[in-house]
């Protein structure tokens, strides 16, 4: 692209498209709805009830704002960049995911559903949605792979503690692309009473759209703590993706700013040239899944190929329709980490800092590893540690062969 | 007039309604599948629907996921879905037996829509049917399919309004396709009365000829589509005499060809014993 827009900030369209990116590519019985929740969504953002219904949840539930960290320990040991940790973790549910879902679910209750289902990969997305379901009381179905379910256990156990039935998906490769099949299949079946509330920004829309905008509260937070903390904005902003909810989030509010270098973070897995990772925009090219075009990784007939990560919540084998475009204008700079950078990345953060870090967000760490050494020491550098990581206590014990006993 | 156009002509003119078969190109493998797409018409298929196998096919119960997934495993592609047609075409000289694709979007897309297009009308196929494809993004197919003289049947559902209607004709030609429940394929089966009701909503909006499907099991279910429909569109109920065809290995037992037949009869005959004056 020669040119670029005046801002990057406008879309999408009123077709739901992000240059080529984005659209409504569902089954017809869907569309009506979809329309619908676009209005309803439209009518929401300009309610002042409904935003400060939801403000007061985010403040007094969720428990934002979350602190603008100065991580001082690791900046000394990376010897580069002054860097801040944007701490998502500590929100009620331990990731940015509720952000989303409080906003999703007072929509769910406005358009008057009586049933809320989910996708899930991680499960964090899961868990805040069987947390806000269990808060307004509507019912609610998480569908989760069944890989994921064994290797993320302890959210499986939240769920059903908040109340949520959790149904295994044991079709393809049992992981959360095929999570978000099966949540599509039973929406076409109960739409008329079902809410789906997505876990990221993807999906027809105005889903990128909409969970873009309840996720930007991480973005303009950010902005405000760092003018109060440094008196500027940041310099960099590094964030892990999978749909890539919490990077949009915190992307959005400064993608107008030139000065503010933006990076994305994508799984590589075994590596970009094993063919084994979950980087869409690095391994793959645009094609048209769960009811948008965005970079996908798939065959040379378009059959869509299996995902690998470490990670359950970026084991994904698409991108958020926007970040695809971002990626095409070269506003967002777009790399990757490997498995094993980000469990190195995550015993970092454990060691040096107390703080143990989601395997997802472990990814952007170790992209922060990376880049901090090569900046000056006054280049204000903000990473989203996006969630906690004691949902993946096992497994990294397992990794280290440690045995947890109980 | 396109094939599909000549045969619902000649169906009116015989006074009955016709037959849609679906079967998954490549299940369980090319040659039992091929076997299958050849004597289709014999067997009393009016319309045949020719499914391209994908990974993901988001609006398809478990029947066409594992038909999919078998046809995938066997080496399925889009290039042997269009030589089947072409084949069909040139064995049996069968020129008149209208045979749509039905699929998902994105091999469409990798192909580009317009080599898609050009391909498949040079193969024999006479139209699309593409589940993820509805009128808001259909632009994009339409000038193609119409340039290589193919069709395109949109989809409607119960939830497609009276004031949405229009949008999706407009972009509808062949025949319209009303997906008669609420659910992805072979779930749950509709009413006859909510047939009836759904097909007198349609008519009153076009001219086009109407296809009901989604949980047509049985001749008596069949029967009841085509006292008021077009057609009956058949596919689950078929794939699971494929799937019943198969032996513990999954290779075709020698009665799964005729099972399938013997099954499309009994479906023609509840068709064929509806008259329509």
């Amino acid at each position: 692209m020669t040119t670029s827009p005046n801002s990057f900030r406008t879309g999408p369209d009123e077709r739901g498209h992000f240059g080529i990116f984005g659209g409504r590519y569902v089954a017809e019985t869907l569309m009506p709805l979809i329309l619908e929740l676009e209005k309803a969504y439209n009518a929401a953002k300009a309610d002042p009830a409904f935003q400060s219904e939801l403000d007061y949840l985010l403040e007094h539930y969720a428990g934002r704002p979350s602190p603008l960290y100065f991580a001082k320990r690791l900046t000394e040991k990376l010897g580069g960049a002054k860097i801040y940790l944007k701490r998502d973790e500590l929100n009620h549910t331990g990731s940015h995911k509720i952000n989303n879902v409080l906003g999703q679910v007072l929509m769910a209750k406005r358009m008057g559903k009586t049933r809320v289902i989910a996708e899930t990969g991680a499960g964090q997305h899961g868990v805040a949605t069987a947390t806000a379901c269990a808060l307004f009381d509507i019912p609610c179905v998480v569908f989760m792979g069944s890989v994921d379910v064994e290797r993320q256990s302890p959210n499986v156990f939240r769920m059903k503690m908040l109340g949520a039935e959790v149904r295994p998906v044991t079709a393809g490769s049992s992981t959360l692309k095929d999570a978000m099949n099966e949540a599509l299949r039973d929406w076409v079946a109960t739409c008329e009473n079902t809410f789906y509330c997505i876990g990221t920004v993807a999906g027809p829309h105005p889903y990128p759209a909409m969970v873009r905008d309840f996720q930007c509260v991480i973005g303009n937070e950010t902005r405000q703590q760092m003018m109060k903390a440094e008196g500027r904005l940041p310099d960099t902003l590094v964030a892990c993706i999978g749909g890539g909810s919490n990077a949009m989030g915190l992307f959005h509010p400064f993608l107008d700013d030139p000065g503010v270098r933006i990076v994305g973070v994508e799984a590589a897995g075994h590596g970009i040239e094993s063919g084994e990772h979950a980087a869409s925009l690095t391994g793959g090219r645009p094609g048209v899944l769960h009811g948008n075009r965005t970079y996908l990784l798939q065959d040379k007939e378009g059959q869509i190929t299996e995902a690998h990560s470490i990670s359950a919540g970026l084991d994904y084998p698409g991108i958020g329709p926007e970040h695809s475009w971002l990626k095409e204008n070269g506003r967002v700079e777009y790399v990757s980490a490997t498995d094993t950078e980000a469990l190195d990345a995550f015993g970092v953060l454990c060691k040096l800092e107390g703080i143990i870090p989601a395997l997802e967000s472990s990814h952007a760490l170790a992209h922060v590893i990376k880049l901090a050494p090569t900046l000056p020491m006054d280049n204000l550098l903000v990473m989203n540690l996006s969630g906690r990581g004691d949902k993946d206590v096992p497994q990294v014990a397992a990794r280290m062969g440690m045995k947890i006993e109980s | 007039m396109s094939r599909i156009a000549k045969r619902f002509a000649q169906l009116k003119a015989d006074k009955r309604a016709g037959l849609v078969t679906y079967v998954t190109a490549g299940d369980p493998d090319a040659d039992v599948s091929y076997q299958i797409l050849k004597g289709l018409p014999g067997a009393g298929a009016d319309l045949i629907e020719l499914g391209m196998p994908f990974t993901d096919p988001m609006a398809d119960g478990p029947s066409i996921q594992l038909a999919g997934q078998r046809a995938l495993k066997a080496g399925m592609t889009v290039d042997k879905t269009f030589d089947m047609v072409k084949r069909f075409r040139k064995d049996t000289g069968d020129n008149d037996t209208p045979i749509l694709l039905m699929g998902y979007y994105n091999l469409v897309y990798q192909r580009g829509p317009e080599k898609f297009c050009k391909d498949a009308a040079a193969a024999g196929v006479d139209g699309f049917i593409l589940v993820d494809l509805p009128p808001e993004e259909a632009d994009e197919l339409k000038p193609f399919a119409a340039a290589a003289g193919l069709d395109t049947v949109l989809l409607t559902a119960p939830t497609t309004d009276d004031k949405r209607l229009p949008a999706v004709l407009k972009y509808s030609s062949g025949f319209v396709y009303f997906v008669s429940v609420l659910g992805i394929t072979g779930t749950s089966s509709a009413t006859e009365e909510a047939v009836q009701n759904h097909v007198a909503r349609l008519r009153r909006h076009t001219k086009l000829p109407i296809g009901v499907g989604f949980g047509i099991r049985t001749p008596d279910q069949a029967a009841a589509v085509a006292r008021h429909a077009d057609a009956a569109v058949v596919g689950t109920a078929i794939i699971d005499r494929v799937k019943a065809g198969l032996d513990d290995k999954g290779k075709a037992k020698p009665d799964l060809v005729p099972g399938v037949f013997a099954y499309i009869k009994a479906l023609a005959a509840g068709v064929r014993g509806v008259r329509k004056d």
